[in-house]
């Protein structure tokens, strides 16, 4: 089945809202796009729209959490990072206050908006900060899993999710580990380490390479920071070829914490699938994502190559 | 308490102010001496806040919108006998919990880290909003600065405290008339502050803001307001108490000599 990881989150968030006294939900005037509707359906008391006005809404939270309050605040990606970075630093982290930042619409896929809404900096910006811990689910399951553990431990997270359907990747059952990176499949010669919906391009790559008699590992990295060094060096050790796949700019996103993290402890060459240094542009989710190579093809061809050109 | 001992308390802090700045050779004199008389009659008469509440956040609260007059907190802090005074002169000093601008962390009683300019009026609308759904009757206390207001931040956080009827916010705005840079009329105009804080909503008082007298009954106007929070406008000169640094911009940010430091304490005692 395919479902949004925002509307994933909505329907989670409306639970917990009830289940837990403590949590209040702040929107910035896109309620029935980030789905925190949800939420305020189900507990109209404990949410509260603070009108397009991003920066506010931020510190309001870190208020709201100096008073003992669990505070989801949630817009664009693109507006919540970028607009309210500096209220994101200073009034929630800097104090290390109990707020989740709950963006949803990032990267590219948000389609016909184009580049002024398309936040491809955010997992940069995020992870910079100290104290803040930063995730990106990649489907229904596991960003309703990422939700109900971020309402639980103390402290500012960042949740980045997508506007689009994506495919799920795993299900009802799943028990997840969010200390640890999950291999989702298992290969030998080349490792993909992936986050978001290029988890689901990366498998549908490995199909296809599969084919070709190339067993492709895809590790899902969904826990940007902490990073879990382990897995990754452990990974890096039992493969030959190494890349990275998400969407985003390969600055400063899930390539550099992977590059960081090998240089560190096992230097090994590691090819980035992402946005190059550019903005992106206006069109349905599908065919701009193709466009900037964030497809199952493009990473199929990305390995190839590399692969071709290490023989010769 | 009569208006005599609240003097008392306030040349106390004054001296605080001066020997702070002093000892860390940086801070911001000026603006903290500026919100001293506003501040003193906030703590010592209508805050209920002492050693048995300090550490929690179930009783009213005060955020330092205007973070650089860290000193001022600090020192009735200290005063009001929360913060042990042997800390105040390892203020801005490496490994001291007196940051140049203050961290909630570190210190019982600083109730929002504040710093950069125009975030402490909307974390001080989080915590009224948070009194509210807890059904509590604390009341929350801001001070800001005139050039602060000069932030979109403090219009985007006016608006929701209208918005919301948070007649448990009371600002304080430390119109002093200086910013780093000079009048804050020739850098970059914020007034009329009544009329745009009316137009946004809001309760305004306007005092003298070293006068005890106007300053306690306008606490007490902000209390009975109902239905919007309150803003009490409250003119100050900067630099209050110490004849060489009132109404100077260039006392803003710059710390005394030693011999100026004598000086100003000379002057606070009334030598």
């Amino acid at each position: 089945m395919a479902q949004e990881t925002r509307t994933a989150y909505g329907e989670v968030l409306a639970e917990l809202i009830v289940e837990d006294p403590k949590i209040v939900v702040l929107d910035a005037d896109l309620t029935k796009s980030t789905k925190t509707a949800l939420a305020k359906k189900a507990c109209p008391e404990r949410h509260f729209n603070m009108g397009i006005a991003e920066g506010n809404m931020m510190a309001t939270a870190a208020g709201l959490a100096a008073s003992g309050k669990t505070v989801f605040a949630s817009s664009f990606a693109m507006f919540a990072t970028g607009r309210a970075f500096e209220q994101i630093r200073n009034s929630i982290c800097y104090p290390k206050l109990n707020v989740k930042v709950c963006a949803t619409h990032a990267g590219i896929s948000v389609g016909e908006d184009g580049a002024s809404h398309q936040s491809v900096e955010d997992i940069a910006l995020m992870r910079s900060i100290p104290n803040m811990r930063v995730y990106c689910p990649c489907d229904q399951f596991e960003t309703k899993a990422v939700i109900r553990h971020v309402a639980k431990i103390a402290g500012p997270c960042y949740v980045r999710m997508g506007r689009g359907k994506v495919e799920d990747v795993y299900n009802e059952e799943t028990i997840f580990d969010f200390e640890r990176a999950n291999i989702v499949r298992q290969g030998k010669q080349a490792a993909v380490f992936a986050t978001g919906l290029m988890v689901q391009e990366c498998l549908e790559a490995a199909k296809m390479l599969a084919q070709e008699g190339i067993e492709l590992t895809v590790v899902n990295v969904s826990c940007i920071k902490p990073l879990d060094e382990a897995t990754i060096c452990q990974v890096a050790a039992e493969h030959e070829l190494l890349f990275t796949a998400e969407e985003h700019s390969i600055i400063g996103g899930l390539f550099g914490a992977i590059s960081e993290c090998l240089i560190a402890h096992e230097p090994k060459k590691c090819i980035p699938i992402g946005i190059e240094d550019t903005f992106g542009e206006s069109g349905p989710s599908k065919e701009v994502l193709r466009k900037y190579g964030l497809c199952a093809e493009h990473v199929v061809e990305v390995i190839r190559q590399t692969m071709d050109s290490c023989k010769k | 308490m009569d208006n005599k001992e609240l003097q008392s308390h306030a040349t106390e802090i004054r001296k605080n102010i001066i020997k702070m700045v002093t000892s860390a050779q940086s801070g911001h004199p000026g603006g903290a001496l500026s919100g001293t008389d506003l501040i003193t009659v906030l703590y010592f008469e209508e805050m209920k806040i002492g050693p048995e509440n300090v550490g929690s956040y179930d009783r009213d609260r005060f955020v330092l919108s205007k973070g650089h007059a860290s000193a001022l907190l600090y020192g009735v802090l200290a005063e009001k006998g929360l913060l042990d005074k042997a800390l105040l002169p390892s203020f801005r000093h490496t490994g001291s919990p007196l940051q140049g601008h203050p961290n909630m962390n570190y210190v019982a009683g600083v109730d929002m880290s504040t710093g950069s300019l125009g975030q402490g009026l909307s974390a001080a609308v989080g915590m009224a909003l948070a009194n509210r759904l807890d059904q509590k009757d604390h009341r929350v206390y801001v001070l800001l600065g005139d050039g602060e207001c000069e932030e979109g931040q403090i219009w985007e956080a006016a608006m929701a405290a209208a918005h919301y009827q948070l007649d448990n916010l009371c600002a304080i705005l430390d119109f002093n008339g200086l910013q780093i840079d000079g009048d804050i009329t020739a850098v970059m105009n914020p007034t009329p502050f009544d009329q745009k804080f009316k137009a946004f909503g809001w309760n305004v008082v306007e005092i003298n803001g070293h006068d005890y007298d106007e300053i306690r009954a306008a606490y007490a106007q902000a209390r009975q307001c109902k239905g919007k929070p309150t803003l009490i406008l409250a003119h100050t000169i900067k630099g209050k108490g110490v004849s060489f640094m009132e109404n100077q911009a260039g006392w803003h940010g710059t710390a005394p000599s030693l011999e100026q430091c004598e000086q100003a304490l000379k002057e606070l005692e009334g030598k």
